[in-house]
């Protein structure tokens, strides 16, 4: 047992850290929280990282993942929040990537991963829906066959990004008639410009166009973008959820986020003196420390459980809720530090109502937008709630 | 990086699971802790035989040629059958001073009784006026001659009953509260000027308040350098804090199960207490907050080698880590209990004992915090 890192270990670090000081672009560093990127800031390091063949690095190496370690993984990551860059977006790499090539067949394989790892092919992810949230198993979207096509109607919402994408994947209700709502759910792919698919931004306390409603009229899909079995779109489901939760817990970005949090606090001063030298501050500080490196072992706990060969299982529902938690209190205690300055609204140029020239330090303007807009996380992939109820059932086993 | 354990400290872990199944019952344990002795010397014995006793010190000196991972494997067994025999003030503490700072002869004199179990250690650090600070001591010994004599009051000496030797912590010069001028000490029980009032403690242990009257030791009673000691008792309690957040994690484990075995027996409503959502998620949380306990003990016991500030800051990060979830877990199963869990009777209690006593020893959360504060800026 040790913490250490192996001399290949060490040079594998300065290995990536040698790649992203070279090639990652300057003016995107530290961009990672911000609202106002465009699409372009958002793909151009999925981009880069695609040439070299490190986009998706827990892929099997056969559908073009890196074939790092566990622990390389954890130090890529860690390498990647210390200077702050913008990583590719979940949607593909992380989520309708692995569904494809664990339940998808060749022909899907060939046509759509190498655009996921490319970051040409901006995916989004059509679950939730206004009816069907914790409960996403009640989603009415409805999927009719009709010769060599389905004909899909429905809306969904939350789709995150959805106004930049190319395609998303979705859940559809194929059988009405299922024993159990579970049982009648197709994994569909959908071309984003087919006629029917309506994209509707949703305006969310940050001031930001995060998510959006996906409105589905009649929407004519080829069957070739069923992936897997009819009706069994809900395993893939779930399977895509485990996936998602282990990259969910964010350390690196929060270690990052609290080094951040102790400059700020250096520089605010509370009775002419530092804020950080304040106690009752530098206590609340300590504790998330604290807990975030609790985080972190166990992180890597799970990790080496993986690279063991236990896949994701339900303890990554523990990451996710802490993750999320120490996410949220970070933002807090950083909303916190800056003091009267987290009040003015900084936002889009294109929002009228929004300040159009800075006001106050420039750590400060984002603190207030990003705090609330870090309320997702224990809502989103699973609701923490949702994730008690995975342990209860799958570890607690009542 | 690596978090397997060897096939020895599997064997271990196993070797004192089963003694502890088989030997250390909560219907025994709370026959033992009533009794007049408090303890049981033939486990101790067994303890020796078993090579659990001479496992943390090196093949050299005696031992097995382990170290601190094998005193977490240790006591996370003892922590879950609640076990009272002073593994930490005797192998931890005591052995922790011999092999960072004894002379050949202190360990020549020492270890060999630890090792096969004739020689029992407490360790007598904390004073009434002290609360957690090591420098804030009363106790003084002067040199005299080839001595020192000691004077002072030593409080809440965990073990001393059962001990027949002590580990002292006095002052030789400075005031105070000063960081210099603090020394370590071993010293027979039965010496001259030693007196000692022994009492059980709510966790079922026992312990002393240790006076020293005029209490001679012989010179090379000094363990490390006169004056010097206090980064010496920092480290070896950080070694003893590291330990007992793995006896703290085997008791919330232990709890934790205990706890949700009764959810499923027990019925209200018509239908196991289980089935309640609102017990389920708090369930979970505890479950949470030992798996994190879990993380922390391992980075605390893996850090104890590093340099000082690392050290300090994860052995601080652990001790205010577990001591809040120790506080969580044994509330929370007392009240999943219900009423029940109120009985001396039924082991919950004793395991919520254990963990809210956990706290208070070496520091507690608020000791930890200011230390980690202090340490970050």
């Amino acid at each position: 047992m040790n913490l250490e890192f192996t001399p290949e270990e060490v040079a594998f670090r300065e290995e990536v850290r040698a790649f992203i000081e070279e090639n990652h672009p300057k003016h995107l560093e530290g961009m990672g929280n911000r609202e106002d990127m465009s699409p372009e800031d958002m793909t151009a390091w999925h981009k880069i990282l695609g040439k070299k063949g490190w986009s998706a690095p827990a892929w099997p190496v056969e559908y073009g993942g890196t074939g790092w370690t566990a622990t390389q993984r954890y130090i890529w990551s860690e390498e990647n929040a210390r200077v702050g860059t913008f990583m590719p977006l979940p949607f593909g790499v992380s989520m309708v990537g692995p569904v494809i090539y664990t339940f998808g067949n060749d022909e899907q394989k060939q046509r759509h991963l190498p655009g996921i790892l490319s970051g040409d092919v901006w995916w989004c992810q059509g679950y939730s829906e206004p009816g069907a949230g914790s409960d996403l198993a009640s989603l009415k979207t409805t999927a009719v066959r009709d010769g060599d096509h389905y004909v899909i109607n429905g809306q969904k919402t939350w789709t995150t990004l959805a106004q930049h994408a190319d395609w998303g994947f979705f859940l559809c209700r194929t059988d009405p008639d299922a024993a159990k709502p579970q049982e009648g759910i197709s994994f569909i792919l959908i071309d984003m410009k087919t006629p029917g698919v309506e994209v509707k931004p949703i305006k969310l306390i940050d001031g930001g166009y995060e998510v959006n409603e996906t409105w589905l009229t009649d929407v004519r899909v080829p069957v070739e973008n069923l992936v897997g079995q009819e009706n069994m779109g809900w395993t893939y489901a779930k399977f895509l959820l485990a996936h998602e939760r282990s990259g969910i817990a964010g350390v690196a970005r929060s270690k990052r986020g609290v080094e951040k949090l102790r400059e700020i606090a250096g520089s605010e001063t509370l009775d002419g003196k530092p804020l950080m030298s304040d106690f009752d501050f530098a206590r609340k500080v300590s504790q998330l420390e604290i807990d975030l490196a609790a985080l972190e072992i166990t992180e890597l706990r799970t990790l080496a459980g993986e690279q063991a060969g236990k896949g994701p299982g339900p303890e990554s529902s523990i990451l996710k809720i802490k993750g999320t938690e120490i996410q949220q209190r970070l933002t807090e205690l950083t909303l916190e530090a800056v003091g009267s300055y987290g009040t003015p609204m900084y936002g889009s140029i294109a929002d009228a109502s929004s300040n159009q020239y800075p006001i106050g330090p420039d750590y400060a303007q984002h603190s207030a937008a990003t705090y609330f807009n870090m309320r997702k996380t224990s809502i989103y992939g699973g609701s923490n709630e949702i994730q008690r109820n995975i342990i209860t059932k799958m570890i607690l086993g009542l | 990086m690596d978090f397997n354990f060897t096939e020895e400290q599997d064997m271990v872990r196993d070797g004192l699971s089963r003694l502890v199944r088989e030997q250390y019952g909560s219907e025994t344990r709370r026959e033992v802790i009533a009794s007049e002795a408090g303890w049981r010397p033939e486990i101790w014995a067994q303890l020796a035989e078993l090579g659990i006793l001479g496992m943390p010190f090196s093949e050299e000196d005696g031992g097995f040629g382990g170290g601190s991972i094998d005193a977490m494997v240790v006591m996370e067994e003892f922590g879950k059958g609640l076990v009272v025999e002073p593994f930490v003030p005797t192998v931890v503490c005591a052995g922790g001073f011999l092999k960072h700072a004894g002379t050949a002869a202190q360990k020549e004199e020492h270890i060999g009784g630890i090792v096969d179990g004739s020689r029992v250690f407490a360790f007598a650090y904390a004073e009434p006026k002290g609360r957690y600070d090591y420098a804030d001591l009363e106790t003084t010994a002067k040199k005299d001659g080839d001595a020192y004599v000691l004077n002072g009051h030593k409080a809440v000496v965990i073990g001393a009953p059962w001990a027949s030797h002590l580990i002292v912590t006095a002052r030789t010069s400075g005031d105070r509260r000063d960081s210099e001028g603090v020394s370590v000490f071993v010293v027979d029980k039965s010496a001259d000027g030693v007196v000692t009032r022994d009492y059980a403690t709510v966790d079922g242990r026992r312990a002393s308040e240790v006076y020293f009257e005029n209490a001679q030791v012989p010179a090379d009673a000094l363990i490390g350098e006169e004056g010097g000691a206090l980064p010496l008792i920092e480290r070896v309690t950080d070694e003893a804090i590291a330990a007992q957040c793995a006896e703290a994690c085997g008791a919330m484990k232990v709890a934790n199960e205990i706890t949700l075995e009764y959810s499923k027996q027990r019925k209200q409503f018509g239908v196991p207490i289980g089935k309640f959502q609102v017990l389920q998620h708090r369930m979970v949380d505890m479950y949470t907050e030992y798996e994190s306990s879990v993380s922390m003990t391992y980075l605390a016991t893996l850090r104890l080698d590093a340099e000082e500030r690392e050290r300090k800051l994860a052995v601080s990060a652990a001790k205010v880590r577990v001591g809040q979830a120790a506080h969580h877990v044994g509330q929370e199963s007392i009240q999943i209990h219900g009423g029940n869990g109120m009985t001396d009777e039924y082991a919950i209690g004793h395991y919520f004992k254990r963990l809210t006593i956990f706290d208070n020893e070496f520091g507690n959360i608020d000791h930890h915090m200011k230390r980690h504060v202090a340490l970050s800026s």
